[in-house]
């Protein structure tokens, strides 16, 4: 992260977004994107009720849009 | 995850049997049209339960008028037209963006920093922002107006074309289509504006308003949430999507698009003339409007003859029941709005449901 | 690459040793035959192409032949898992191997643009060469030609492709019946998504790689150790939803598929999920279709998991009858339905 660029990894796909709507993001916080904006916080225990659900169907364990530089 | 699905199915049979007329929810949100589509989800739903495809699509509702004015100043030597993907094929009177691209500069961008980028690239250029999309959208647009402001970028402009969902909603049960019983409110836009935003549609209409997220599970366990509420007679405000929806929302993109945005009255295609409802630069920064650039206003024009677009819009007609569908509007020649962009109700149909010709 | 080069001079231009490519390279005379020389011929060693007539002689085995071309404009020219030279090979190759056919023969002709770099396009044919030989397939004759810069984009490339019939394939849509089951070798949308990410303009970087694979090995292991096998055909450009369509339409009976079956790494699907891109419509180049009837597909589709090249194959569906126009039906996640029609021809540009 540099000043409000980011770099948002969704499994293992990296991309551009800036943090200007969302001051609070830091390093490691999941994050939801929208038209190259992070637009807002994920709450990690209720996002994992529904990846869980997914990953019955889905063979992963990865997380989405992670904030990772 | 299924079970979860048998369950909210077997909830929402029984609620709806009980009600034993037809219910019809209304979806506001483009990405839901098409999540609800790509998982087929109308094939589980009870029977007398109609999901119908409201004004969720921004690129649906831009007016016709909105779209010349685009290609008007697309053919100036001067302009250089920066759009999301989704506008280039929409056709205004004689041409879409993608059509007058051969003598135009029309560049598709992902991001309003890249719309930006270009004015910062092409200083001997004006580079004209087409900003379209909802509350979700609009503080990305604000934030590019602040920047080229405090970076006096001069040769950039935005022709707003962002709407707001809320007075769409009352639109609608104010006149435009009664019948509807509950909405399912949009993810992302709740993001922003927060899910008390929809309070005042429970208050003061007495609908049911349930904010979901857009996976296909979310989406059921929403509309079983809603059929209970209806079947109980009760009409709550309820957010099902905790893991980013706040009741107040995001308040430094409220914030953002306050400081650079007022509520203005606009033309919706199919909805007519909504009241405060479209947003409008501020004067402070009104040399960033390319409206007041360009001393252009917005006429609204009229639909291409037969296109049904705006009862589509509106709810009041499937997409199958409009004449063109499918036979003279298809998205590789569309005629209306709703055939072209990814989130039309007419091109998810299109794409996802049965032709005229396909029999179940 | 930018490099700082120094200035030609004729003894560089007389000792062939040019870094770019200039018009004169395509013009019939001692450049072009220099080129020839020292950069094509190296790679293709066979006597066929040696012989460097105007067109090549074959020996073949008798029985019908299978004969196909393809052309490749492929934008980024080098990408994870491949580059547009190999991918002119397995084209082609595979075009022949879902024709029940061995790949026999290749014909390789080549645009270039004025200023294309000699160095890229020694990696380009060093990777026709590898490809070509790890298909058991020679390049046996060729074309050159050179254009103004800009006209090509770099480099086009054209491959025809002759196999030799294997004798008992009987492959057609007039074999398809209700009942035979839908096969395919592996994931979806990796070549596409691939090419996307590659490209400047969308604001991604993965670790995701192309498919791109030539398929001979394992389509000619099934066709002649399996009976059963009606039709196959790659999904290219279209992606599935195009080639099952076509089966559908060809055959004039319906297709249904189980999306939980449908294979898609979740790199692939996260990706095409942000770009609003849909999985079943993206290319692959390196896989393959194939309706085979009910009684083989078990053994079909082991062969496949035991080949390097099928190891994510699954059975995604079955032919089903139809009393009006085909469709291709899909039964999604989470237990609905929803067709799967046709792409518009939308989808992305010079993926292949």
């Amino acid at each position: 992260m540099e000043a409000d660029r980011a770099v948002v990894d969704a499994m293992g796909n990296r991309w551009k977004a800036k943090t200007t709507l969302l001051p609070e993001a830091k390093l490691g916080d999941l994050v939801l994107i929208h038209a190259g904006f992070a637009i807002s916080l994920v709450d990690e225990e209720e996002a994992k009720k529904t990846w869980q659900l997914l990953a019955e169907i889905y063979e992963f364990d990865d997380t989405p849009n992670k904030v990772s530089g | 995850m299924l079970d979860r699905i048998n369950k909210a199915q077997n909830l929402m049979n029984a609620a709806c049997k009980a009600m034993g007329r037809q219910v019809h929810v209304m979806e506001v949100c483009g990405t839901h049209t098409v999540s609800i589509f790509r998982n087929g989800i109308r094939s589980i739903l009870p029977g007398n339960l109609k999901l119908l495809s409201g004004p969720g699509c921004p690129v649906c509702v831009t007016d016709q008028g909105y779209i010349d004015i685009v290609l008007e100043l697309a053919d100036r030597e001067e302009c250089i037209i920066a759009t999301y993907g989704d506008m280039i094929r929409v056709p205004g009177k004689d041409h879409s963006l993608e059509t007058k691209r051969a003598k135009a500069d029309v560049k598709v961008v992902l991001s309003s920093e890249d719309a930006l980028q270009l004015a910062k690239d092409n200083p001997g250029k004006t580079v004209v922002f087409v900003a379209v999309g909802f509350e979700t959208t609009a503080p990305a647009t604000a934030v590019v107006v602040k920047e080229a402001a405090a970076e006096s970028i001069d040769n950039f402009c935005i022709l707003s074309g962002h709407k707001l969902v809320v007075p769409a909603m009352r639109a609608l049960l104010s006149g435009m289509n009664h019948n509807i019983d509950a909405f399912l409110c949009p993810g992302h836009v709740s993001v922003i504006i927060g899910y008390g935003a929809f309070a005042e549609i429970v208050d003061d209409f007495g609908r049911p308003c349930v904010v979901a997220g857009f996976e296909a599970v979310q989406i059921i366990e929403g509309l079983c949430e809603i059929c209970e509420q209806l079947s109980t007679g009760k009409a709550e405000l309820k957010s099902m999507y905790p893991a980013v929806v706040t009741e107040k929302g995001n308040a430094a993109a409220q914030r953002v698009i306050e400081e650079c945005f007022e509520a203005a009255d606009g033309y919706w295609r199919g909805l007519g003339k909504i009241e405060k409802s479209t947003l409008k630069l501020k004067d402070k920064y009104e040399r960033f409007d390319a409206f007041r650039r360009f001393d252009v206003t917005e006429v609204p024009a009229e639909e291409a003859r037969g296109c049904r677009c705006g009862e589509v819009l509106c709810g009041l007609i499937e997409p199958p029941e409009c004449r063109l569908f499918g036979e003279t509007c298809t998205p590789q020649e569309p005629v209306g709005p709703c055939m072209v962009s990814s989130e039309g109700a007419c091109a998810a149909w299109f794409k996802y449901g049965r032709k005229k010709t396909q029999k179940p | 690459m930018v490099q700082v080069r120094p200035k030609e001079d004729a003894e560089t231009m007389k000792a062939g040793k040019h870094e770019k490519i200039l018009l004169a390279h395509g013009g019939g005379g001692q450049l072009m035959e220099e080129l020839i020389r020292h950069h094509i011929l190296p790679n293709f060693k066979n006597d066929t192409l040696a012989e460097l007539g105007d067109s090549a002689r074959l020996n073949l085995a008798s029985g019908s032949l299978c004969f196909t071309t393809d052309s490749y404009v492929v934008k980024p020219l080098f990408f994870n898992g491949g580059d547009i030279g190999k991918l002119a090979v397995c084209g082609t190759v595979n075009d022949l191997a879902v024709a029940g056919s061995r790949p026999a023969a290749l014909a390789l002709s080549l645009i270039i643009e004025d200023g294309f770099e000699i160095a890229l396009l020694d990696r380009i044919l060093a990777s026709i060469a590898d490809t070509a030989r790890q298909s058991s397939v020679d390049i046996v004759t060729g074309d050159t030609k050179t254009v103004e810069a800009g006209a090509a984009d770099g480099i086009f490339i054209n491959t025809a492709g002759i196999g030799v019939r294997i004798p008992d394939a009987d492959l057609g849509f007039g074999r398809i019946a209700a009942g035979d089951k839908i096969l395919i070798n592996g994931t979806l949308g990796d070549h596409g998504m691939t090419i996307i990410s590659q490209r400047q303009d969308m604001g991604f970087q993965s670790q995701l790689a192309s498919d791109c694979a030539a398929l001979a090995p394992l389509t000619c292991e099934l066709l002649e150790n399996a009976t059963g096998v009606k039709f196959m055909r790659d999904p290219t450009r279209g992606g599935l939803a195009a080639t099952l369509n076509e089966i559908a339409r060809g055959a004039g009976l319906s297709i249904e598929i189980r999306e939980k079956d449908v294979p898609v790494r979740p790199a692939v699907q996260a990706a095409a999920d942000m770009l609003g891109f849909e999985v079943l419509t993206i290319a692959n180049e390196g896989k393959f279709v194939a309706v085979v009837a009910p009684e083989s597909a078990d053994r079909c589709l082991s062969m496949c998991t035991n080949h390097p090249l099928g190891k994510d194959a699954k059975i995604i569906g079955e032919v089903i009858e139809t009393s009006d126009v085909p469709v291709v039906e899909m039964e999604t996640r989470i237990g609905g339905r929803r067709i799967v029609q046709m792409p518009y021809g939308r989808e992305l540009p010079r993926i292949c």
